[in-house]
């Protein structure tokens, strides 16, 4: 055997990403690449578990046995989605226990979007429609993601929130078609989600740090800007089947770039929220910490019963045969 | 399957049950204490979310027999209208009452009567739900000496409610014996249970002395009134809406 220099396992790492090969937990891989890779798979798991909550919070006022079904049903998925990506993001060699550790204080992010409060029932379909939306927008590239284990996880998050999509759409339909007063609601629900939901896709390309050297490990697949227009030409028809205005008066097809123009985001206020400012980023943390401290109880509970059973099995004779 | 008067009452009370309790189970989404039990959690409340609309169908409009009546009007046990608490007290509920619902849905499932196919498919599911209940039941239970002092205290406090399942329901065919029966397997399965954990069976009366148990006639606790509130106050709001 002859050593190999680092040179050359970058070389095979750059030619298996070139040619659309995937990485695997076993392969080399660079460090840089490795980090990169669990900020973002843990910020997307803890994104799921944070995003939990503005759903959550209308489970137990859901307007009908149906709709309380659906909802729950969603949280749940969003509870297996957090648990895939962990799972996930271990095989980069780092435990869900620190990741979470890092969430709760505060040295990981979470989408900003969670951060904004769920007024009224129809919040639930626009998150439906415009987050859940807006998230699959950005996800499906991620399917032909060049780490393995991310792509697949990707896979199965996407099937399932392209299905919680369409039960937003149609909750939101319902509304619309439904009494003045629930139109009402329909509406004021997508003027408040429209902007922060384009705001997932991060800053414009001329200010995001991470895009360049993402796309390079092909990581990401499309510029934030794309991806925002990509779902904004998306957004317009649906709206209009909907029979709800969105929320921008400079929003107009243009027919030279074949697609639609619209007004400029206000970044002042994404960078706030990140920064902790949104309306609900000490709410979100603050659930996630007491459900994590005021479990503590219950995981000691559950590893010292396992302890007590593996001593058990190690002791006790085996039954004789008869 | 039509449901005649005398199952109406029965598919009223055993749907209130599944209503009821799914509902305080979905109280917990966000914050469990792991997230394996967020998923759990959430599972069995929609399993029993499933069996109520099954239920009430039978019966008349789920929404309106859901949102629409007053507490007085619900017939579910005392049980499953208790608030959470902590983990035990979840744990200890769905222990006493995933118990009660399996034997009676094994019962029901093999008698042929008009609830035989709905208990045949639910039963599948409650098997679940008690495996679930009895596994945290001994890690509690057998686990360190606080998880122990907490399980305790939800299997003591709780223990009030639990001689009010096997009062006989009216429209489930099923005679004064049968209930005896029902209740000694369940009495036997729970002991054992509790037993294996290291806990002390609860020592308080079930049914003879002073204990709870009006749910199925509409006399519930305090709590109830204000989970009704919450559950009912949107669908309320819009009188004659669709959602």
């Amino acid at each position: 055997m002859t050593s190999v220099t680092t040179e050359a396992y970058e070389a095979a790492f750059d030619a298996a990403v070139a040619a659309d090969e995937r990485i695997e937990p076993r392969d080399w891989m660079p460090e840089a690449y490795r980090a990169t890779l669990i900020r973002q798979m843990a910020q997307h798991a803890h994104s799921e578990i944070i995003g939990m909550q503005p759903e959550a919070n209308w489970i137990t006022r859901a307007p009908s046995l149906r709709r309380k079904a659906i909802l729950m049903a969603k949280v749940q998925d969003e509870a297996g989605h957090g648990l895939y990506l962990y799972s996930a993001a271990e095989t980069l060699g780092v435990s869900r226990d620190e990741l979470l550790d890092k969430l709760h204080t505060g040295r990981q992010k979470y989408s900003s979007i969670f951060n904004y409060p769920t007024l009224t029932w129809a919040d639930v379909g626009a998150i439906g429609w415009l987050v859940d939306g807006a998230a699959i927008t950005n996800q499906v590239p991620l399917c032909r993601c060049s780490y393995g284990p991310y792509a697949r996880a990707m896979v199965r998050v996407c099937k399932e929130e392209s299905f919680h999509q369409r039960q937003g759409y149609e909750l939101l339909l319902a509304l619309s078609k439904g009494t003045p007063a629930q139109h009402a609601m329909a509406q004021d629900a997508v003027d408040r989600w429209w902007w922060p939901s384009l705001m997932m896709f991060g800053p414009p390309d001329d200010a995001s740090a991470h895009s360049a050297q993402s796309m390079a490990w092909k990581i990401k697949r499309h510029s934030n800007d794309e991806l925002r227009q990509r779902f904004v030409d998306i957004c317009v028809p649906q709206a209009e089947s909907l029979g709800l205005s969105l929320p921008d008066p400079d929003l107009r097809w243009n027919e030279e770039r074949g697609h639609h123009d619209f007004g400029a985001i206000d970044w002042s206020e994404l960078t706030e929220v990140i920064k902790g400012n949104g309306p609900c980023n000490e709410q979100r943390l603050g659930q996630r910490r007491r459900a994590h401290e005021e479990g503590a109880w219950v995981r000691e509970a559950a590893a010292a019963h396992a302890a007590k059973r593996r001593t058990a099995q190690h002791t006790e004779p085996r039954e004789a045969t008869a | 399957m039509t449901a005649t008067s005398m199952d109406t009452a029965a598919a009223l009370a055993l749907g209130d049950d599944a209503l009821v309790l799914s509902h305080r189970l979905g109280e917990w989404a966000g914050h469990a204490p792991v997230l394996e039990e967020e998923v759990a959690l959430a599972n069995i409340a929609l399993d029993l979310l499933g069996q109520a609309r099954v239920l009430l169908s039978l019966v008349g409009d789920e929404d309106e027999l859901a949102y629409l009546r007053e507490e007085r009007a619900f017939r579910n046990l005392q049980l499953v209208e208790q608030p959470g608490g902590d983990f035990a007290h979840t744990i200890a509920r769905q222990l006493y009452f995933s118990g009660y619902q399996y034997l009676l849905y094994e019962r029901l499932a093999a008698d042929g009567g008009p609830l035989s196919g709905l208990a045949a498919k639910a039963v599948k599911e409650v098997a679940y739900h008690r495996d679930h209940a009895e596994q945290w039941t001994t890690r509690l239970g057998d686990g360190t000496q606080e998880s122990h002092r907490r399980m305790q205290r939800a299997c003591d406090a709780l223990w009030r409610y639990t001689g009010e399942m096997f009062r006989p329901v009216e429209g489930l065919g099923l005679d004064a014996e049968d209930w005896v029966l029902l209740d000694a397997a369940w009495t036997a399965r729970v002991t054992e249970v509790l037993t294996g954990a290291t806990l002390t069976v609860p020592e308080g009366p079930r049914a003879d002395a002073w204990s709870a148990g009006g749910g199925r006639e509409g006399l519930h606790t305090e709590p109830f009134g204000r989970m009704l509130a919450e559950m009912q106050h949107l669908h309320r709001s819009h009188p004659g809406a669709s959602w």
